[in-house]
């Protein structure tokens, strides 16, 4: 029943970027993930989709390294994640990795260009520096003039753009979006996923797009269904 | 009229709407959650304890004058209570005052000369000889089982407790002694006709009353701070629900209304829990002692229009600061709106407070010496407006200091724009810390500055004690109390003699010049000072002080006829008992050395051949005595000793650190009360900072999320606690010191700073600071779990 | 597809010959699958017969027709009449895919990788038409939202099924 990912035809890297192995977590009762496998492959957009409660979020949070599994493994570039200490794992965040959410994600107090520098100040980029190529990647998103306002003051589709230009900032090689158009309009929400993914492409970062909405899931490459705490991949590659 | 018709809306009368709107703001309270529990919860503690505090506050003229009155009651010297002659109604009475260990037991012995001799206030029955009548506390000392030294001392039988009306508080240690000794023909007690008079001085020292007044300003402005913050807490949710009542259809003036009945909610409650702390409290006061002064619970009986007023004003304040707080904000159906820019802090009020604080204090700073009485309500007036200054000033001071920081790290950046977004939350709460501790400081400052009146520098080793007896007709001699003192253990040398007093036309006439005069054997002149030689009729003139009584030493010439002897009256009228007495001749003067035993600064020594024709009474018998000092009862078997000789006889123990102790307390005391103060404002910064946190619950997994040092963020909390704070103990500093300086210029004081004091109210404000972001870690640390990040 | 209707609209906007006729409509609602003249011309003769338009004026030429067609008075108001008539929601109460699953739970083959199949395909074809949203006009855009929308729907519909199969499969073999 658990169907093993295919490496997606036309990408170079034969190696996943990527890989979760027989992950198990469960919170108190109810098992989140039990046993759930997936790769993500450098460059690519693989949408997340299943019911609501069938572990998808769980899925994204210990492929980031944000919540270590009960058991199993998730690699990343070679890389042991579930071996790592929190310290570490943060590291890898703060460096290789970047995140949308779907709300409540950018600081009300500082401003927007201050909110897209932080993740390059978190590694210790000078203020001045950080902000420069912040604007770069608003301008890419085309917020660049939102800069000075804070995140109250603007919409909520600026306000994801925003989220999603600092996902980018600091140039991941990931890029984990868990329902990022989720408290937005259809047509707000199809700005920021054609942004975005154009924005990842163009950078090389794969995009881990946790959703359950299908048109949203549209934008991916490539589609992993989690359905009682197990991945399927549905694909036919070809 | 149809009674199918649509029944037209009821307009509600204006008074209804207003009722119905507060009662359905007091049903919220009690139904809004855990969240609007502890809002209406600590909203009542703060009030509670401002009306506590505030009802003792308004008590406390009228315990001081209830003092005052039972203290004029019993007063038993006066020139209007004396009588020369005995008769039925007159009362011979002495005075008998002795210590135990540190504590001064006052005391008087009783020897009615008739069946209407006066009864002394609070005592039932007159003590006959052998018998006493002691105040409670001393009834408690004498019963406990290490105070035999003092049941041999006052070996008398009780037969009775003196009434409250008796003592001036509950913590006296007071007696009266009936004895049959007493004799004022021979210098030995009193005569007088009854008790009590008016003495027109306060029983409070000027110092005191100022003490008292900065006292409670200083606990009463953080309270209020508290109260400020209480109200305000969980106003995010409340202003939610808010919201949802507009929704339904409530107005905007309908909304004030609802949150005005849900903050009187808990005033409300706080008024009772108030009464209920004064009353309380009011029972502890009896274990109280501050300054040897303690207070009767009777005694904190708060004006009936003072305690009225208190019991409307504070909640009305709660109320009022309710309404304030929501005048930022509107509530729209649809959600709360805070306006985006609030109106940037104006500084000429704020400065105004503190500069009318200044002018108000100003007139009293050319002071005329540390006895003159104050106008309290000018001092209170311009200590609680430069303290009501340091809160006002303080929001302004972190909003302007924060506006101007930028850069630096993230923890940094985050802790200033927050800062920067709304500073006066915790500025405000700020407040009270920096209150407390300006006050504290101008206390400490205060306390620091006149500690040096109440130690005297006496120049004596430790170890020594002075014994002054009345000499009289039937009493003991020198050289007997001499034997008994070196009888008594512990003591180790002695040295006694007839001290009289002679009197010459001074420089001024009615001011005669003053010395005395001691009369003893040659062996107990040479313990007293340096001299090498002497034989029976040999005087000596000691001058040690320096030359300030070279003056006075010279109106004494060898065979001058002096005044000698005074037989004590009532007042200051004192009459000689031997008018022409010639000085000896031949004085050699000598110096008095420090293995010297006595106080004998200046004056003459005179071996009995020499003073011949001196009168044996109406003069005292100076003993001194050396103790070891290493013996913890030496010097409560000295005064043993004495007592049994004569109970009116008074020991002096030579040592110069004893009271300065005493103040020791009072600063522990203080330290203590500023910390408890400072906890409880660190309690809702607590409150404030858990609450925001959790609010802000998803952002804070949501930096966690992309690899936010968790080090990071405490660093942030930390900095946004510590920067208004620091800010806050800065300007505490500067008006405490400002305040302190100005109270010791009042009092006549050099102004000094006390650095020790304003590095310990610092220290402890820090501490505030690291504890209440110690404390807030574990829900910081709960709030960045990924679970966060769930989006339900 | 309402073409006749569609006609009437285009020549209400002035007369055309039988060829523009073909090419507007194309243009406008063909999305990749044009007339052929046969449906054009068959529809054009249905409508002159009922009086909706009339030839305007034939032009010589070397065209097999050269037909110049007007709408009259009746077409505007069977258009107008079309136009404020709802159109009867479709219920897809006769679904293949249904009678897919049913057939696959009679029959003990696995319905779950039926469901699947399809959905997998039908997410390649959103996929396939948000890429073609990205490069083309306004016009692209909202016909693919449409087909978006439809896909959308029927992706619930799976999605729903598959999580009710066991149910589903109860009642069938009982």
């Amino acid at each position: 029943m658990n169907a093993i990912s295919e490496r997606p035809a036309g990408l170079a890297t034969p190696l996943p970027l990527l890989s979760a192995v027989d992950l198990h977590k469960s919170f108190g009762p109810t098992n989140a993930l039990a046993g759930a496998e997936m790769h993500v492959w450098a460059g690519e957009v693989v949408a997340v989709m299943g019911p609501s409660g069938s572990g998808k979020s769980t899925m994204l949070h210990c492929l980031a390294g944000i919540v270590p599994p009960d058991s199993g493994h998730v690699s990343y570039d070679g890389r042991l994640l579930t071996g790592m200490s929190d310290a570490e794992r943060s590291t890898l965040r703060r460096t290789e990795f970047g995140f949308v959410f779907q709300f409540g994600q950018l600081v009300p107090e500082l401003s927007c260009l201050e909110n897209v520098a932080l993740p390059l100040r978190l590694t210790g980029v000078r203020r001045r520096e950080a902000e420069r190529r912040a604007l770069e990647w608003m301008a890419r998103l085309e917020v660049d003039d939102l800069g000075g306002k804070r995140p109250g003051e603007v919409s909520g589709g600026q306000g994801q753009r925003i989220a999603v230009a600092r996902s980018l900032v600091t140039g991941p090689r990931v890029i984990f979006a868990d329902e990022p158009t989720g408290a937005l309009d259809s047509l707000n929400g199809e700005r920021v996923m054609q942004l975005f993914t154009a924005a990842a492409k163009e950078s090389g970062a794969a995009v881990v797009l946790v959703t359950h909405e299908a048109r949203v899931a549209a934008y991916s490459d490539r589609e992993v269904v989690v359905r009682d705490g197990r991945a399927l991949n549905l694909e036919r590659m070809g | 009229m149809s009674t199918t018709a649509p029944a037209p809306v009821p307009r509600r009368s204006a008074l209804r709407a207003w009722a119905g709107d507060l009662l359905f703001g007091a049903r919220l309270a009690l139904s809004g959650g855990r969240q609007g529990w502890l809002r209406t919860v600590m909203t009542a503690f703060g009030v509670g304890l401002g009306v506590a505090l505030l009802l003792a506050a308004t008590a406390v003229p009228s315990a001081l004058q209830s003092r005052q009155d039972r203290s004029e009651a019993r007063l038993d010297f006066s020139r209007s209570l004396g009588a020369e002659q005995p008769a039925d109604n007159t009362l011979l009475i002495a005075s008998a005052d002795t210590r135990f260990r540190q504590q001064d037991i006052s005391g008087r012995l009783l020897q009615p000369e008739g069946p209407r001799a006066p009864l002394p206030p609070g005592v039932a029955t007159m003590p006959k000889p052998g018998e006493m009548v002691v105040s409670p506390r001393l009834k408690e000392l004498l019963a406990a089982s290490d105070s035999t030294l003092l049941r041999e001392r006052l070996p008398q039988r009780i037969i009775g407790t003196i009434g409250d009306s008796g003592l001036i508080g509950p913590a006296e240690y007071y007696f009266y002694a009936g004895t049959d000794r007493l004799d004022p023909d021979s210098g030995v007690g009193r005569r007088i006709t009854g008790f009590g008079d008016r003495t027109g001085y306060s029983a409070l020292s000027p110092m005191l009353v100022l003490l008292v007044i900065i006292g409670f300003v200083v606990l009463l402005l953080p309270v209020a701070v508290f109260v400020a913050a209480a109200v305000r807490f969980g106003g995010e949710r409340r202003d939610r629900r808010l919201a949802a009542l507009r929704l339904v259809g409530a107005d905007t003036r309908m909304i004030r209304r609802i949150a005005a009945g849900e903050a009187a909610f808990g005033a409300l409650i706080g008024v009772a829990i108030g009464a209920v702390l004064f009353l309380a409290g009011r029972e502890l006061v009896r274990g109280v002692v501050l300054f040897d002064i303690s207070l009767f619970p009777a005694d904190l009986r708060p004006g009936p229009l003072l305690a009225a007023s208190t019991v409307l004003a504070v909640p009305a304040a709660a109320i009022a600061v309710t309404l304030l707080a929501m005048r930022s904000v509107v509530v729209e159906p649809l959600g709360v709106f805070r306006q985006a820019q609030a109106p940037r802090r104006r500084v000429w009020w704020r400065l105004l407070l503190p500069v009318a604080g200044v002018a108000l204090l100003a007139p009293l700073f050319s002071g005329a010496g540390s006895r003159r009485t104050f106008n309290e309500y000018q001092v209170a007036g311009g200590a609680v407006l430069i303290l009501v200054g340091v809160a006002a000033l303080l929001p302004w001071l972190v909003e302007s200091v924060v506006a101007r920081l930028h850069g630096g790290p993230v923890a940094w950046q985050l802790a200033v724009r927050r800062l920067q977004l709304d500073s006066g939350t915790s500025a405000r709460v700020v407040s009270g810390i920096a209150v407390a501790a300006a006050g504290a400081i101008a206390l400490q400052m205060l306390f620091s500055g006149v500690e040096g009146d109440f130690r005297r520098e006496t120049g004596q080793d430790p170890g020594k004690a002075y014994v002054s007896a009345p000499a009289g007709q039937g009493l003991i001699l020198p050289a007997e109390l001499d034997r008994r003192l070196r009888a008594t253990p512990g003591v180790t040398g002695t040295g006694s003699a007839l001290e009289l007093l002679v009197a010459a036309d001074g420089d001024l006439p009615g001011e005669p010049a003053l010395r005395s005069l001691y009369i003893a054997p040659c062996e107990t002149l040479k313990t007293l000072a340096r001299i090498d030689t002497c034989r029976d009729g040999d005087a000596f003139s000691l001058d040690n002080s320096g030359g300030s009584a070279g003056n006075m030493m010279a109106h004494f010439t060898a065979g001058q006829q002096v005044e000698v002897g005074y037989r004590s009256g009532m007042g200051d009228e004192m009459r000689p008992v031997h008018p022409n007495w010639t000085m000896p001749t031949g004085l050699r003067p000598v110096e008095s050395a420090p293995e010297s035993l006595g106080l004998v600064y200046s004056g003459f020594l005179l071996t009995p051949g020499a003073a011949k024709g001196a009168p044996q009474s109406h003069g005292r018998i100076a003993g001194y005595a050396q103790v070891d000092s290493g013996s913890p009862d030496a010097y409560d078997r000295l005064r043993n000793t004495v007592a049994a000789v004569d109970p009116t006889a008074t020991v002096y123990r030579l040592q110069s650190t004893e009271e300065n102790k005493r103040f020791a307390g009072i600063k522990r005391g203080l330290f203590a009360g500023v910390t408890a103060t400072l906890l409880l404002i660190g309690a809702s910064m607590l409150v404030g900072t858990v609450e925001q946190l959790r609010e802000r619950r998803r952002l804070l997994a949501v930096l966690i999320a992309f690899g936010t040092r968790r080090s990071t963020l405490c660093a942030s909390v930390l900095w946004q606690t510590a920067m208004p704070v620091v800010l806050g103990i800065a300007l505490a500093a500067l008006s405490g010191i400002g305040l302190g300086s100005a109270l010791l210029t009042m009092v006549d004081h050099p102004v000094r700073l006390d650095w020790a004091s304003i590095l310990g109210f610092s220290s402890v404000g820090a501490g505030v600071v690291l504890l209440v972001t110690a404390a807030s870690l574990p829900s910081l640390w709960r709030m960045m779990r990924a679970e966060g990040l769930r989006t339900e | 597809m309402a073409i006749g209707q569609a006609f009437l609209g285009l020549l209400e906007t002035g007369p055309r010959h039988g060829y523009d006729l073909k090419r507007a409509y194309d243009q406008r609602f063909g999305q990749g699958r044009p007339l052929a003249y046969g449906q054009v011309y068959a529809t054009l003769s249905r409508l002159l017969k009922n009086g909706l338009v009339e030839v305007d004026g034939i032009e010589p030429g070397d065209g097999p027709e050269r037909k110049r067609y007007a709408v009259t008075d009746a077409g505007v108001t069977d258009m107008a009449d079309w136009l404020g008539r709802p159109e009867k929601p479709e219920p897809y109460l006769q679904s293949t895919l249904y009678t897919k699953v049913v057939l696959a739970l009679l029959t003990e083959r696995p319905a779950a990788e039926i469901l699947d199949v399809q959905r997998a395909e039908h997410l390649r074809l959103m996929r396939e038409l948000t890429r073609r949203k990205a490069t083309g006009d306004l016009a692209d855009q909202l016909v693919c939202d449409h087909a978006l929308f439809h896909l959308e729907a029927d992706l619930r519909w799976l999605e729903l099924t598959a999580a009710r199969l066991d149910q589903l499969a109860a009642e069938v073999r009982r």
